[in-house]
């Protein structure tokens, strides 16, 4: 006892008076991280704003107002408008299809059977691997003439040498290439965000709603599903918001090709912001996915403070 | 249908299903590392049966990567990276969750909240601007930009992340060091933080694991090929002209991967925990 009193032997300095306070050192702890994230996202964004109703570019530095004069020009022109719609088509499809492979996942995962570690290992490959290097791999598996899809189909009779798709070369393919590459990357995240919500609802619950007469569907979706609705419908906003502005995937599988069919609002302001240098312009694009951001963070708020009754 | 045939029909379409799935997700990674060890003249037969070795295995590609590329120096640039992020997060994000966890109150979880709301603010949003930043602090076209910028998304969740493991340490602890006579500071660096290496250690593999994730603001802030960081140059700079070398390429994502999911898989149970803001209560 008497060396550990030792040990934490009061050393009186002049920082005493702050070090003792929770009202002093509780703001001083959170200053530098709060400070950091002002500065770097706050910001820039502040700066976001102001470029996209400004003519500035990388060869004019001007700062000159001018209005909503660029999200007018943008909205007229028919690439941004094709990227709007795309952006909402890539979002909604890939989400859909993910959330549809992790309930029907997580339903499997729930029973425990021999090796079910390792199954769980492997299925979560897809969102722990660097979704960049992911991407490669589809490239290589959509590649125009030695695509392992192509070959198998061809080698079970689906399909003709001469008439195998062009994954990648093709615009609606395309789309649905960069759907399904984005799918794929995401129902793991799905999967493991049910399972989480499922293995949270109370056994007791479930054998009182049995007990009643539940059958199997009635307790899956009026008794488990409501109760797992939270925490589904944040991990599905994450993939949204991730999905919505990402342009990883496409950058890399397409850049936004063929002609345009894949291009998403996150691939059009690098183009247009960073490649092209039309810095107002770029970020005219980037700021159209704020009401969409926005409307998003309000409704994760509300399940976030649900959460905490 | 007699009662054990109906069992193993059961059976049969359970395992059939985590089968579909596990091939699903994991084809892509069999066809990375085949084509890695694959040679050349083996891949592109068309009359080759492509899903298994033709000719024998080759470290070829492997070997090119490591003489021919700077492979070598990007595993360092991501190193370098990844190690300094961790430091800047640590050092704000460990403060930062232990006070909006104990000393803030009801203000607290508010500004955790709006803290974690950050982490959803996406790179697409702020790559124009925070470029122009980065050029004025003549960082533009260095990693350095990154070890800048790559804590805007490492502070927020690690400080969510934080925060539910510091509210599971249980008060009687500090109290106990105070008591003894240590400030309230001390008792956080003396009592809390050893207690905390656990949750240190996630901190740690994560932040390091979404800085070899992050793609977008590397490719925008970097464009000379000694600078890049693993991620990018393998999917960047292995294509020369318009030709992919696939069995580098595959090579390359394939070494770069694979610290990446072991570490995801021992930490995915806090990882989960952290995102559902179910962080223990």
């Amino acid at each position: 006892m008497a060396a550990i009193a030792e040990k934490f032997a009061p050393r009186r300095s002049i920082f005493q008076f702050i070090l003792d306070r929770p009202s002093m050192l509780g703001p001083i702890f959170v200053a530098p991280a709060i400070l950091y994230v002002l500065a770097l996202i706050g910001v820039p964004f502040l700066l976001a704003v102001f470029y996209s109703v400004s003519a500035y570019t990388i060869y004019n530095q001007s700062y000159h107002f001018v209005g909503l004069r660029n999200f007018f020009q943008i909205f007229q022109s028919d690439i941004f408008r094709t990227a709007l719609i795309n952006t909402f088509i890539f979002t909604i499809g890939s989400q859909i299809i993910g959330l549809v492979l992790g309930k029907f996942g997580a339903l499997l995962l729930l029973r425990p059977f021999p090796g079910r570690k390792l199954v769980r290992a492997l299925i979560v490959l897809p969102w722990a691997v660097p979704v960049a290097l992911a991407t490669v791999a589809w490239e290589w598996m959509f590649d125009s003439l030695y695509s392992v899809i192509n070959w198998t189909m061809i080698a079970l009779g689906v399909i003709d040498r001469s008439d195998a798709p062009n994954w990648l070369g093709n615009p609606h393919l395309a789309m649905l290439c960069v759907i399904v590459v984005n799918a794929w990357r995401f129902f793991p995240f799905a999967i493991v965000i049910f399972l989480a919500g499922i293995t949270a609802v109370p056994q007791d619950v479930i054998d009182a709603a049995t007990v009643d007469g539940a059958g199997f569907w009635r307790r899956n979706y009026q008794i488990i599903l409501p109760m797992i609705a939270p925490i589904v419908v944040v991990g599905l906003i994450f993939g949204t918001v991730f999905t919505f502005t990402d342009l990883s995937i496409v950058y890399l599988l397409t850049n936004g090709g063929p002609v345009n069919a894949t291009q998403v609002l996150g691939n059009l302001g690098f183009q247009i912001g960073i490649q092209s240098g039309d810095v107002s312009h770029g970020a005219a694009v980037s700021l159209v996915m704020l009401p969409v951001l926005f409307v998003l963070v309000i409704v994760m708020l509300r399940f976030v403070r649900r959460r905490e009754i | 249908m007699p009662r054990p045939l109906a069992t193993a029909a059961r059976e049969g379409a359970f395992y059939a299903g985590v089968a579909f799935l596990v091939v699903i997700a994991a084809f892509p990674f069999y066809w990375m590392l085949i084509t890695a060890f694959k040679t050349n003249s083996d891949l592109y037969d068309l009359s080759n049966i492509p899903f298994w070795f033709n000719d024998p295995p080759t470290l070829a590609h492997i070997r090119y990567l490591f003489e021919e590329t700077l492979f070598a120096r990007w595993l360092l640039n991501s190193l370098i990276v990844g190690v300094c992020v961790v430091a800047i997060t640590l050092v704000t994000a460990l403060p930062a969750g232990y006070s909006l966890a104990r000393m803030t109150g009801r203000n607290g979880e508010a500004l955790g909240i709006g803290i974690f709301l950050t982490y959803l603010v996406p790179p697409t949003l702020l790559f124009l601007p925070l470029s122009r930043v980065i050029t004025v602090l003549g960082l533009q076209d260095s990693m350095w930009s990154l070890v800048l910028v790559y804590p805007t998304f490492t502070i927020p969740f690690c400080t969510w992340l934080l925060i539910g493991f510091f509210k599971a340490v249980p008060r009687e602890i500090e109290e106990a060091a105070i008591v003894d006579g240590c400030s309230i500071f001390g008792a956080f660096v003396k009592m809390v933080l050893p207690l905390s290496l656990p949750a240190i250690l996630t901190v740690v593999i994560f932040t390091f694991t979404l800085t070899l994730q992050e793609f977008v603001y590397a490719l925008t802030f970097i464009s000379s090929t000694a600078q890049k960081t693993i991620t990018l140059g393998v999917t960047t700079d292995l294509v020369r002209g318009d030709i992919y070398f696939w069995g580098e390429l595959m090579a390359g994502a394939l070494i770069a991967a694979i610290p990446v999911a072991i570490a995801y898989n021992l930490f995915l149970d806090r990882f989960i925990a952290g995102i559902t803001g179910g962080a223990v209560k």
